[in-house]
């Protein structure tokens, strides 16, 4: 029976529907291979971090970590002798500057007696040539950045100290397992010589000699530890080098979510309406005996088939889609995070398995509700045509309200740091409180409303909100993908127009000078600089020193910016947000805190902040609070004269400067290059092409949510095409009915795309409500606790509009060819069918 | 004796050179204490110590316990406090009958930051906690990890023995190729020794070899083989030959101290190691004529080993894999002494 159950409400339906089953089972399809490559990249490059990190701290138990400029190399022997230490490994650890054009290198110097019992893979066995360790100009290179910088074994590799050229040896490439990303590996005493670093270490790699208890040594390391220099487990250095990239992670993960959740919902409309187009089938079925568990049953199968089948073809899809978005935008989706990451994918079963339940799972979800209410339905009303019930429950409408409700609960809750999981959480109940609550809401307040309009157009409403149950299905797929697409616009159209006028104020210079193609370890000395500053053709030059402080715990360095503070002083050249402290009259000195900084230590203006910087930890007050969107660990601006007197470090890193009038821009590079001991090592940008690049890097970063957005858009187009077309088909009747009464087929199809058009307009017009909603929590919520900057709301008008226009156009066109569709037919038949 | 240094790479460089290695002078007299300290103008130098231990239930195990200070080839004036000068070796074994092979510690570190390095003046040599210290007659000496610790006090009981001439030992026929080279032998030995988590008292007999030089090894030389014996009669027999890549014999000396103290110096042609029985290690597929019949001047002796595998693999640190272990030197069928023989130089050439 079960056979001839399926044969006459699956089989049959199939047959003559093969389009619909095939696309629901491609929403799906679509929804999961989008979820799953995204996941896919997202976990393989975080495997590809933990890998990496993992083979660099090798068997270490323990590490010390400094800043970038270093600590003292004394902690060393302190460290090495304490009780219970086995082995302590000094490593220096920078990004080695290369000439500008070149990506800088990161290398680490070690000392590979020490380093051997540690970083095996890296330093000893056969696969390491004892040639090369002790050399001061060898450096061993790792098979990426033998690639990278297109050298071989005994090729010369430059790089940039200072202004100065180094030029080492490349002494051996390791096999190519031993470590996948670029890594130079050097002498230690080579590197702290050549990179002008001696006496300074970055990293102690220890392993405890298991005598004494790890606790106790912990202690005592801790003990010898000066301000700013940390104690760690690998496990933890892995997390903050993660750290880095969640925020930006979970919301790619998220933004995935949401387009499952939106194919998962395609499913439920379209299943939903199959339901009620055989509700007469099912109904026969029943009258014939069979009992209403098979035909559940059998109904649902028919669902989770739709969902498995939509699942497999999803995850093949989201793999092969995820080799794509690798070869052509790299595993950070182009965001430039990891641009140096070497990867592949790393697929795991576990993950696979999830994704693949999921298809099913929804499609389940989707086919639950109308197949219960179907397959329960008395069949005596079911043998009966017209249309289905549409009776309306109050419940989901409540339902709904009660999720929005908990949403803006969840974001009063929120905590203001940390990973935005209420936000994501209460984007979720939004979306599902606006998908319940708002199109009944929409009809009864249309209804309400009264709208006096011309015959057709008046029927197209009536019909409209008489039958509000379908309505609020068509209504919904616009909803969900159109709220999804309008907070997206929302939030990125807001960034980039903070990040213009962001840029504006940050950079007010003519040109901008940087020592040597990015990296830590060029500079321009002070020789250097009095020089750049007496090119007459200069109106104005501010130095600019950056290096980094480790200050919050468990976070990755913040930068230190010291530098010149214009004119009118920082409080009118940095971008700040909200109101500078006072500026006292005998107190510490000010530094200006980005906003990262003042969210993690809970600091506002006017607050003392204790840095540690030279040799004694000194505290500055809060002058302000900034707006940083170029450095996501955190900034600190000091006056670079501050910096000096405490510090005693004369050198800088960049170089602003205003040209005169006449001045051209090639002909002041040159000068300033002269002006340094190796000009050639000198970037040198023109303001508008710094502007440019930066603007440049934003829209590539943001290129994958476009696509993310497309696909949602695609799918709930999708969505209304089916849901009006299938109306249109389902109506034939009232359709001969009407044509009876001497309406033209045009009229009903104009009727019809009217009834398509004002559904549509009401969907996204709820669309519109809730993702201005969204969007609003992207921007005040989730930005700011992922990334902790603010933005100013803007409303990207023109693109709404155009959007808004399209859904509406593309539904009515849709409702208006399944009118003709539906109305080919004699009318006489049509009236007839059914009865 | 011994092989050391393979971490030592070769090549030239653009850099300011440091001064340059000293160089073995056939006029330079010893004079002592100062020359049980370190002599940091020279290229290579080590203390190796080598000896016969007892348990407390009369069980026999040989030991070797020897700390290197050499120098990386290409010295550049880095003012680098991790420059690397002087790298500083250690190594011991233990011949351990029941193991049927040696167990084996192993550890090298730049020397600096008092974490590592070689005092001039007296002997202390150190890398971390292993050192091994002279304080009057006595040397102390701590070695070990987790597998293997040794914790010995030597006893002095002799005057120095020099080797060569007046402590100049010429090791080929080239003018240049020779080192300072001093033993004490007859020390009596005394501590623990702690295999994995068992430790043993001990006692015993020991010799102490300190040499240093800038050139040990002629292009020709393959490796060497030598012994050290503390005769029963409390003298002392020294013998060692270089061999050339043909096998040969490029280079041989020695020296032998009688009962009474007077010491006898071989010319090479007075010197022959005859090889009697080979072993093959499994391990590494080496060759050892592990028996010999060693000729030196009137002495005639036969050396049998405490046991066939004593083959020592420290390529990680020293770069060599050598032969090194604790042998009985019969005369006509009676035992007349117990030392060390070492054979290098079988797996591939050494390099120094």
């Amino acid at each position: 029976m079960i056979r001839a159950l399926w044969q006459a409400l699956v089989g049959s339906s199939l047959r003559a529907q093969p389009g619909r089953t095939l696309l629901a089972t491609l929403a799906i399809a679509a929804g999961i291979a989008l979820g799953y490559s995204v996941h896919l990249l997202n976990a393989s490059a975080d495997a590809e971090f933990r890998r990496a990190a993992l083979q660099l701290s090798g068997e270490a138990e323990l590490l010390v970590r400094g800043p970038r400029q270093g600590f003292d190399e004394q902690l060393y022997p302190q460290i090495a002798t304490l009780d219970g230490i086995a082995i302590a490994s000094p490593v220096l650890e920078f990004q080695a500057s290369r000439d500008a054009g070149n990506a800088p290198l990161r290398i680490i110097g070690i000392d590979a007696l020490r380093a051997r019992e540690l970083q095996p893979a890296l330093v000893a066995g056969q696969s390491l040539p004892a040639a090369g360790l002790f050399e001061p100009d060898s450096i061993i290179l790792s098979a990426a950045a033998a690639r990278s910088h297109g050298v071989a074994a005994g090729d010369l590799l430059d790089f940039r100290a200072g202004t100065v050229t180094v030029a080492l040896r490349v002494a051996a490439v390791l096999p190519d397992g031993s470590y996948r990303q670029p890594l130079g590996i050097m002498d230690i005493a080579a590197a702290q010589w050549r990179f002008g670093m001696t006496g300074v270490l970055h990293r102690i790699d220890i392993r405890l000699d298991g005598e004494v208890a790890a606790a106790a040594v912990q202690k005592s390391i801790s003990a010898l530890l000066p301000e700013g220099v940390e104690l760690l487990t690998p496990e933890a250095e892995n997390l903050r080098s993660a750290a880095l990239t969640r925020a930006y992670r979970t919301n790619l993960d998220m933004l995935a979510l949401i387009a499952l959740f939106t194919g998962a919902f395609l499913v439920y409309s379209t299943q939903t309406l199959s339901m009620l187009r055989r509700r007469s089938q099912v109904a026969l079925m029943r009258a014939l005996g069979a009992p209403r568990g098979t035909v559940l049953g059998v109904l649902l199968a028919e669902g989770t088939l739709i969902g498995a089948a939509g699942a497999v073809i999803g995850i093949a899809g989201g793999f092969v889609l995820a080799r794509q978005l690798l070869a052509s935008v790299g595993m950070d989706l182009g965001a430039g995070y990891f641009r140096n990451l070497q990867a592949a994918l790393h697929p795991e079963p576990a993950a696979a398995l999830f994704f693949l339940l999921l298809g099913p799972l929804f499609a389940l979800g989707g086919t639950l509700a109308p197949a219960i209410e179907i397959a329960g339905m008395p069949a005596a009303r079911g043998l009966r045509a017209g249309d289905p019930d549409e009776r309306v429950s109050a419940f989901p409408a409540l339902a709904g309200v009660a999720a929005i409700g908990s949403a803006a609960m969840l974001l009063w809750a929120a905590p203001s740091t940390g990973l935005p999981l209420h936000g994501h959480a209460a984007i979720a109940l939004l979306l599902a409180g606006a998908t319940l609550a708002f199109p009944p809401a929409a009809i009864r307040l249309l209804k309400l409303a009264r709208l006096p309009l011309p015959l057709p157009h008046a029927l197209s409403l009536a019909r409209l909100l008489a039958t509000p149950r379908l309505t609020a299905i068509g209504m919904s797929s616009i909803l969900v993908s159109f709220s999804l697409v309008v907070s997206m616009l929302l939030m990125i159209h807001s960034f980039r127009t903070s990040l213009d006028a962001w840029l504006d104020q940050v950079l007010p210079a003519d040109i901008y000078v940087r020592a040597g193609g990015g990296g830590e370890t060029a500079f321009l000395s002070g020789r250097e600089q009095q020089r750049i500053a007496s090119i007459p053709q200069l109106l104005r030059v501010e130095f600019l020193r950056s290096r980094s402080l480790l200050l919050l715990p468990g976070r990755p360095p913040v930068t230190l910016i010291a530098r010149d503070p214009g004119v009118d002083g920082f409080s009118r050249s940095l971008p700040l947000v909200g109101a500078p402290a006072a500026p006292g009259a005998d107190g510490p000195p000010a530094v200006w805190i980005s906003e990262l900084v003042a969210d993690v230590l809970a600091l506002q203006p006017g607050d003392p902040i204790r840095l540690p910087l030279g040799m004694q930890p000194q505290i500055f007050a809060v002058g302000g609070i900034w707006r940083d969107y170029a450095r996501q660990n955190g900034a600190v601006v000091m006056d670079l004269a501050d910096y000096r007197r405490i510090t005693g470090d004369q050198t800088v890193n960049d170089v602003a400067a205003w040209l005169a009038p006449d001045a051209r821009v090639t002909e002041i590079s040159g000068l300033i290059r002269a002006a340094a001991d190796d000009g050639s090592a000198l970037e040198i940008t023109a303001t508008a092409d710094l502007r440019r690049l930066s603007l440049d890097i934003f829209d590539r970063s943001f290129a994958v949510t476009w696509a993310l957005q497309a696909a949602a858009l695609c799918i709930g187009l999708l969505g209304v095409w089916l849901a009006f077309n299938a109306q249109a088909l389902s109506r034939r009747r009232e359709f001969g009915m009407l044509r009876h009464l001497g309406l033209t087929r045009r009229e009903i199809s104009v009727m019809l795309g009217v009834e398509g058009a004002l559904g549509a307009a009401i969907g996204a017009a709820c669309g519109m409500v809730a993702g201005g909603l969204i969007g609003l929590i992207l921007i005040r919520v989730i930005n700011r606790q992922s990334f902790h900057w603010s933005m100013d709301l803007a409303v990207p008008w023109l693109p709404l509009a155009a959007l808004f226009t399209g859904i509406i156009l593309c539904a009515a066109v849709a409702a208006c060819a399944g009118a003709a569709m539906a109305t080919r037919q004699e009318m006489t038949r049509a009236v007839r069918e059914d009865w | 004796m011994l092989a050391a240094a393979g971490v030592l790479p070769a090549g030239a460089m653009a850099l300011p050179p440091a001064a340059p290695f000293a160089a073995a002078d056939p006029a330079y007299r010893m004079r002592f204490p100062h020359d049980h300290g370190s002599h940091p103008d020279f290229r290579i130098e080590w203390w190796y110590i080598t000896g016969w231990l007892r348990t407390r239930d009369r069980e026999d195990c040989g030991f070797q316990v020897t700390f290197f200070r050499v120098r990386p080839p290409s010295q550049v004036a880095n003012p680098s406090r991790f420059n690397p000068e002087h790298i500083i070796i250690a190594h011991a074994a233990v011949s351990d009958r029941r193991l049927g092979k040696l167990r084996h510690v192993q550890r090298a570190a730049r020397q600096g930051f008092g974490l590592a390095g070689s005092d001039t003046g007296n002997t202390r040599v150190w890398i971390d906690r292993w050192q091994l210290l002279r304080d009057g007659p006595l040397y102390r000496c701590w070695i070990g990890n987790r597998d293997l610790a040794l914790d010995l006090v030597l006893e002095t009981r002799q005057t120095p023995l020099l080797q060569g001439t007046d402590g100049y030992s010429r090791k080929g026929p080239e003018a240049g190729s020779a080192s300072h080279y001093y033993s004490l032998p007859q020390l009596r030995a005394s501590g623990r020794i702690r295999i994995d988590k068992t430790a043993r008292e001990v006692e015993g007999e020991a010799w102490l070899d300190h040499e240093w030089s800038s050139s040990l090894l002629e292009p020709d030389a393959e490796g060497w083989d030598w012994i050290g014996i503390n005769l029963a009669d409390g003298g002392a027999l020294m013998a060692f030959r270089m061999r050339n890549r043909r096998g040969g014999t490029l280079w041989a000396g020695g020296s032998w101290r009688d009962a009474s103290g007077s010491v006898t110096g071989f010319r090479p042609d007075q010197i022959r190691f005859t090889p009697l029985r080979r072993w093959r290690s499994p391990l590494t597929g080496a060759e050892y004529p592990v028996s010999f019949e060693v000729l030196a001047g009137p002495l005639r002796l036969r050396l049998e080993p405490l046991m066939d595998d004593q083959e020592n693999d420290t390529r990680a640190t020293t770069g060599a894999v050598y032969w090194e272990g604790a042998v009985r030197a019969l005369g006509d069928k009676r035992e007349i002494g117990r030392g060390y023989l070492e054979l290098t130089g079988y797996l591939r050439p050494l390099q120094i």
